[in-house]
């Protein structure tokens, strides 16, 4: 409980540096007036936005008039669309939610196994295999793999739009193309600490006293290995939401990764501010998430 | 380096790839359209953008249309005009006009729509196109009085253009954010559904006015979507479901019409490109731009033709003046600097850089032109340490400190009138880097003159001295590429505004 509680506590006191950090450097990069006035406007314009946003105040006065709002589920209006900053993203996070939890899923799906196959054979046919897959998920640039789907899969063979939202089709090749970049470090990670685990001594214990290899794979040696997978797939994860924009650039798929990425170039501050402190809770749920499951995963952490 | 190789493998590999298209959308009735860049607000008073203008052509109307083909201003909501004295015009409007939501169109929409938007208070976002006004009046039901704050000559430019009638009722009750979402209009197409900057869905308005000088709309449904990458753009066109994409890049655009697909029309902008020099010393009193001879060694050391050639293609040409060709008062006979780099780097010994200088060069788009730019400038002596900058970023550099030289480009807003480049950038504004007493005063003349002999004149004068001292070195004009199916019927125009109301179907 108090363990949970500590973390809770830390994890609030990061989303707080995080908006603050962010807000500063927002400020320092450019002049939000003259983005939103645009290419055509004149001095007197820009002079008019700055004040009439009041982007003349202090600093410190402007933060604390946006943490108070976003405390009470405010923020704001995006400068940019004139919309609430709260029904933007609302829509295109789920996009990106979507997204991230298949990615993470058709990862995790297909980089345990692999890793599994290859730690119980290491140097076999299925290790090199395994091995190649993994460097060529790392050494492909997504915005690549991603146009050679398309032109396999919607050019060529039509099965698949290349773009869009529509339907569950629209989603498949943006979530091989993310699942695939984060599938190499899992794979790793799980092949390095199956082999690591296959050679304990108390693996070796539960082949002497005759439990199935099934058994001694599954119940013994996976769920000591996969804990640093865990933990690594929270992060991935947070990546993944945050991290997206070459993916639902290329497929437009309009989520909250493309969005947050756009919004730095118009300095449509409101919208990027939220976005940062959306993004930072999903990194701190995650991590939390992962900490409870190891937790549960691995009686000996609990006490930390 | 990473968008080269995203064109250069997407495109071997559609060339392998595509072998037949389907042309549904004829069949459908629906133009699918894609646009590149995410539409703030479809509401026109609030955008700044492109996408914007587009939108706001094929929704609404404006008091007065100019044709294209031929420069003519013709009435569209009005009907006639008269000038009473040089700050007001009174209008005739027309009768039998509704909007999309069947509410008729009265004086009412006229001077609401005016006093809305001129009032800075409302904030409207480009200031510029309604700022000359002061108010409106209403002198009968289908009769309105226009007051200026000043004799503004491109009047008639501004009110055919990016002055739209809203209706009355309806923008008092939702606002720009509401009419952002569910646009009303009198125009030829009405919307159906917004997604904000994602996707738009338009329907042919059949009610619209017989005798609009935009013509009847001829295709049933307009599909626009925002789709950020222009490869996926191309996929989608290969795949069927787009059917008109544009501003695609130069050399795709090459291999798009060696494979005979697809029609591939090119067309000029409006937009030109130049180089900006800080000839007032802003950023120094020492700084090499200040003196005339390097400013002069500048325009000779670029091979302008070689650029437009190899980089820009299409229809962009080499401009000389300071403003874009067709536009009213844009002269371009005035002094024209050669590509001659021996006497740049004469020019620059003369002014005692016989070994040449170092000067930050800035730039915030078209990265391919502008270190071609500075290979030229190397190759005279002046070496450049380029730096490229967002947009906002280098545009606020500008107006607070001054750079000592800069890549710039202006597309007028797609006003073809002089003032909106010229009287933009040399009437002494914080982006003004010459900084002419004597160029202001004839600028002032030129903007607010009412005589069209006198207009040109004044301009004239303004950028035939700017060419001369070489306050900007005028490069080239921009062009833009569409890409479209071959079953549709469609024409560019040099303002880069697509009329979707003109387009049809073969």
């Amino acid at each position: 409980m108090i363990y949970t509680l500590k973390r809770l506590g830390l994890a609030v006191l990061v989303a707080l540096a995080v908006s603050m950090l962010s807000f500063a450097l927002l400020h320092l990069s450019g002049d939000p007036a003259s983005a939103i006035a645009g290419e055509s406007a004149t001095d007197a314009d820009i002079a008019a936005i700055r004040a009439f946003y009041g982007f003349d105040r202090p600093l410190i006065v402007q933060y604390a008039d946006w943490l108070f709002s976003a405390l009470r589920g405010d923020f704001g209006e995006s400068y940019y669309f004139q919309l609430p900053v709260a029904q933007l993203i609302g829509d295109r996070l789920s996009i990106t939610m979507t997204l991230g939890i298949c990615g993470i899923s058709f990862a995790i799906l297909t980089a345990v196994p692999l890793g599994v196959a290859a730690a119980v054979r290491p140097n076999s046919m299925i290790d090199r295999m395994a091995l190649f897959i993994s460097v060529m998920g790392q050494a492909m640039p997504s915005f690549w793999f991603g146009l050679v789907l398309v032109v396999i899969f919607s050019i060529k063979f039509r099965l698949l739009p290349p773009s869009g939202t529509e339907s569950w089709k629209n989603f498949i090749m943006p979530t091989v193309v993310l699942g695939y970049y984060a599938m190499p470090a899992i794979m790793r990670l799980t092949r390095a600490g199956m082999l690591d685990v296959l050679s304990a001594d108390y693996v070796r214990t539960a082949r002497a006293k005759g439990a199935s290899e099934m058994r001694v794979m599954f119940k013994h040696a996976l769920r000591n290995a996969i804990i640093p997978v865990v933990s690594l797939s929270a992060v991935q994860m947070g990546f993944m939401l945050g991290g997206s924009i070459v993916v639902e650039s290329i497929f437009a798929l309009h989520g909250a990764g493309y969005l947050a990425w756009e919004s730095i170039g118009r300095n449509d501050l409101p919208t990027v501010q939220a976005l940062i402190l959306i993004f930072a809770l999903f990194y701190i749920v995650f991590t939390f998430l992962s900490d409870l499951l190891n937790a549960w995963l691995d009686p000996r952490m609990r006490v930390g | 380096m990473k968008t080269v190789l995203k064109g250069a493998s997407l495109f071997a590999l559609s060339m392998l790839a595509a072998a037949n298209s389907a042309y549904a959308s004829k069949a459908d009735d629906t133009l699918n359209i894609a646009f590149t860049k995410e539409l703030e607000n479809v509401d026109g008073y609030f955008n700044s953008s492109r996408e914007g203008v587009i939108m706001q052509r094929t929704v609404w109307d404006s008091l007065m249309y100019r044709d294209p083909a031929t420069g003519e201003y013709k009435g569209n909501l009005a009907t006639d005009w008269k000038w009473v004295d040089d700050v007001t015009l009174d209008l005739n409007l027309r009768k039998g006009v509704k909007f999309h939501n069947g509410a008729d169109f009265t004086a009412d929409d006229v001077v609401y729509t005016v006093n809305w938007v001129a009032d800075p208070s409302h904030g409207v976002k480009t200031q510029r196109n309604v700022d000359w006004m002061k108010s409106a009046e209403k002198l009968g039901d289908y009769k309105v009085r226009l007051h200026l704050k000043a004799p503004f000559p491109a009047a008639f430019e501004y009110l055919s253009g990016p002055v739209p009638i809203y209706p009355h009722e309806y923008y008092a009750k939702v606002g720009p954010s509401g009419m952002g979402q569910h646009p009303v209009g009198t125009g030829p197409y009405k919307v159906v559904s917004v997604e904000p900057g994602k996707h738009f869905v338009l329907e042919k308005f059949d009610g619209y006015f017989k005798d609009s000088p935009k013509g009847q709309a001829k295709i049933g449904h307009l599909d626009i979507r925002t789709i950020p990458d222009i490869n996926t753009e191309a996929a989608e066109l290969f795949s069927g479901g787009l059917d008109w994409i544009w501003q695609v890049p130069a050399d795709q655009a090459e291999k798009l019409k060696e494979m005979d697909q697809f029609t591939v029309a090119n067309e000029s902008t409006m937009r030109i490109g130049y180089i900006d020099m800080d000839a007032a010393g802003r950023t120094g009193e020492k700084n090499p731009m200040t003196d005339v001879r390097v400013r002069r060694a500048v325009a000779y050391a670029i091979d302008r033709q070689a650029i437009v050639d190899g980089l820009l293609k299409g229809k962009s040409k080499v401009v000389n003046a300071a403003c874009f060709p067709t536009q009213f008062g844009c002269t371009q006979d005035v002094t024209k600097y050669e590509y001659n780099p021996e006497k740049a780097k004469k020019l620059l010994a003369e002014a005692g850089y016989p070994d040449g200088f170092t000067i930050d060069f800035y730039a915030y788009r078209d990265r391919s032109y502008a270190e071609a730019l500075a290979n030229y400038l190397n190759a005279v002596g002046i070496k450049t340490n380029f730096k490229l900058l967002q947009y906002s970023a280098l545009r606020e550099l500008r107006m607070k400190q001054g750079t000592p030289m800069s890549f710039q480009t202006w597309g007028s807003y797609s006003i073809n009138d002089a003032s909106a480049i010229v009287s933009q950038f040399f009437k002494l504004g914080s982006l003004d880097t010459a900084r002419d007493e004597e160029i202001k005063k004839w600028l002032d003349v030129a903007d607010s003159s009412i005589d069209p002999e006198k207009r040109k004149e004044y301009y004239a004068k303004a950028l035939k001295k700017i060419a001369d001292q070489a306050y900007w070195v005028p490069l080239f004009s921009y062009n833009a590429n569409y890409v479209f199916t071959k079953d549709l019927d469609y024409t560019p125009t040099t303002d880069a505004i697509p009329r979707f109301f003109q387009m049809s179907w073969k």
